[in-house]
């Protein structure tokens, strides 16, 4: 009899005799009572390391009541061309970078896919995914702006980058578990590489890549609200401005707007989706 | 009909009705339309004298990055710290707001429709507001530090943690939680011997998840002045110190790299 058996018949009596607890989370008593100093210590450590100022936080108190009031009242008005400019150049960067992503994910997707591309392919579409997908779109922004100047076609870029890194990663793990029958029975009629991707990958993984690229889409409106802090374009710099300036009642009202569309995006690819699949 | 018939009378296979047909080239009619317009839009807003040099300044930013200045590395084990108590801290907070917010937010926990709707318009505001927004609000309110960046990452991961564990809330077995309420339990009770055991191990998986996921945020909270190593990387970048940003992205890809290693790690031994 193991140790596990033992523990389990132990607890068996206990709870016939009415002293019944239920199953801990972690099994194994040694590495929960682990889990559970080892937090304690690292929580000691770190409050005792962050340093607040207690003076400055109580002073943005005042400050905490007015924006929570900017938010019952927002103003749409005073600054609408700057916020209407901004939304705009927001959305044109949402859409272009999505589509121009979406065309570049798809070659490096079938690259990344271990069962129909060879392994020093492999490695390069592996490679691009993980250095897309490990920085931070603001971090690339930074980069691309030094680059390409200020202005919306450095935000693209960088849109148009990051979806590369989450498209190919989420085609090609979506190719490696289709269904491989449908592949041979194409191959057997004597279909070139090209003809087999057509005829039998792409109906497979189609309602998925259609799925996922409206979810990119809602993904990168968000992103490109943020990127504007670095100069990159789009609503993101209006924020930015309006925050800076203390205008809280026009950042209240690009924040709602925000959560609008995003609301709306969300609804529509909930809907896409279903009607895909 | 899909099937029409040839001129010499046999059936002719299509896949499309005309009807058919025809809607799906006026569709990317239109999408190819609203594309090229919205590239005019970004076209039209661009200095293209600055885009025609990209190459000359990218390979010139390469060649200042290029020999790191390693020493510099000394100077951000503080900061990094400061980043990992950020993620960690602000995760903790979060995941302690998002419990009770996704238990009123699932269909089958909610005491009230009218809950419910609150819960869910919680979850989508701190959802569709990025990290970076929020400490940029924050650090206005509560002055720049660690302090803005913890709670930035604590609201960022109440709609994520919280949505995510509402839907696992709503997709429990029925059966556990009709069992504990046939004994008479309380509202309570059944929540916490019926429901609560169920989502235990996906609470836990989501939690690690979001904590990857806020690794990775709070390494660039401190370009808006939130603490952690993005003041360092704001400081580098001002000062024109490519050397040290080299270091300062290195130092970022390893860390994600191993949090990101972690994180899969204890997922793959809850679930």
């Amino acid at each position: 009899m193991n140790a596990a058996d033992s523990l389990a018949e132990r607890r068996q009596q206990a709870a016939k005799q009415g002293q019944w607890r239920r199953l801990p989370l972690i099994q194994d008593s040694r590495l929960r009572w682990g889990i559970v100093i080892a937090t304690v210590v690292y929580l000691i450590l770190a409050l005792s390391t962050v340093d607040v100022n207690w003076a400055r936080v109580a002073e943005g108190a005042g400050r905490a009541v007015n924006f929570l009031g900017a938010f019952m009242q927002p103003d749409f008005v005073s600054r609408q061309k700057d916020i209407v400019d901004g939304l705009l150049e927001s959305l044109t960067m949402t859409l272009t970078s999505t589509v121009i992503g979406v065309l570049l994910a798809i070659p490096v997707g079938l690259g990344a896919a271990r069962n129909i591309s060879p392994l020093p392919i492999y490695f390069v579409c592996r490679s691009i995914i993980a250095v897309s997908r490990t920085f931070q779109e603001i971090i690339i922004a930074i980069l691309f702006v030094v680059m390409f100047g200020f202005g919306p076609l450095a935000g693209m870029i960088t849109l148009a980058f990051a979806t590369i890194g989450f498209m190919a990663k989420l085609l090609a793990e979506d190719i490696e578990d289709l269904d491989w029958r449908q592949v041979e029975a194409v191959r057997a009629t004597g279909a070139s590489w090209l003809q087999t991707i057509n005829q039998a990958v792409q109906p497979q993984v189609m309602p998925r890549l259609i799925g996922l690229s409206v979810y990119r889409l809602d993904i990168n409106f968000r992103e490109s609200a943020v990127i504007g802090i670095v100069g990159a374009g789009g609503i993101g710099a209006t924020l930015n401005t309006s925050i800076s300036r203390y205008e809280y009642d026009t950042s209240a009202a690009i924040l709602l707007i925000i959560i609008a569309i995003v609301l709306l995006c969300e609804y529509s690819s909930s809907h896409v989706r279903r009607w895909t699949q | 009909m899909p099937v029409s018939t040839s001129s010499q009378g046999l059936p002719v296979w299509r896949r499309r009705t005309t009807r058919a047909q025809w809607l799906q080239y006026v569709a990317w009619l239109a999408g190819i339309s609203l594309f090229l317009l919205c590239w005019k839009t970004i076209s039209d807003n661009t200095m293209w004298v600055f885009v025609e040099d990209a190459g000359r300044q990218g390979s010139d930013l390469i060649s200042r990055m290029m020999p790191p200045r390693w020493e510099y590395a000394n100077v951000l084990w503080k900061p990094m710290w400061d980043t990992l108590n950020i993620a960690t801290l602000g995760t903790l907070i979060g995941i302690m707001m998002a419990f009770p917010v996704a238990f009123l937010a699932a269909r089958n926990t909610t005491p009230h429709p009218l809950v419910r709707s609150v819960a869910l318009m919680v979850i989508v505001a701190s959802r569709s507001i990025n990290s970076l927004i929020w400490a940029m609000l924050l650090v206005t309110i509560l002055g720049p530090g660690v302090l803005a960046g913890i709670i930035a990452i604590a609201l960022r991961s109440i709609g994520f943690v919280g949505k995510l564990l509402y839907e696992a809330i709503e997709e429990i077995h029925p059966t556990p939680v009709e069992a504990i309420s046939a004994t008479g339990a309380s509202r309570m009770q059944v929540m916490n011997y019926g429901v609560l055991p169920q989502v235990m191990p996906a609470f836990a998986g989501i939690s690690v998840y979001r904590w990857d996921i806020n690794i990775r945020e709070s390494t660039v909270l401190g370009l808006v002045g939130a603490g952690g190593i993005g003041l360092q990387l704001n400081a580098s970048i001002n000062s024109l110190a490519w050397d040290q940003v080299s270091v300062i992205f290195l130092m970022i890809f390893v860390t994600v790299l191993v949090s990101e290693w972690i994180s899969a790690r204890v997922r793959h031994a809850i679930i």
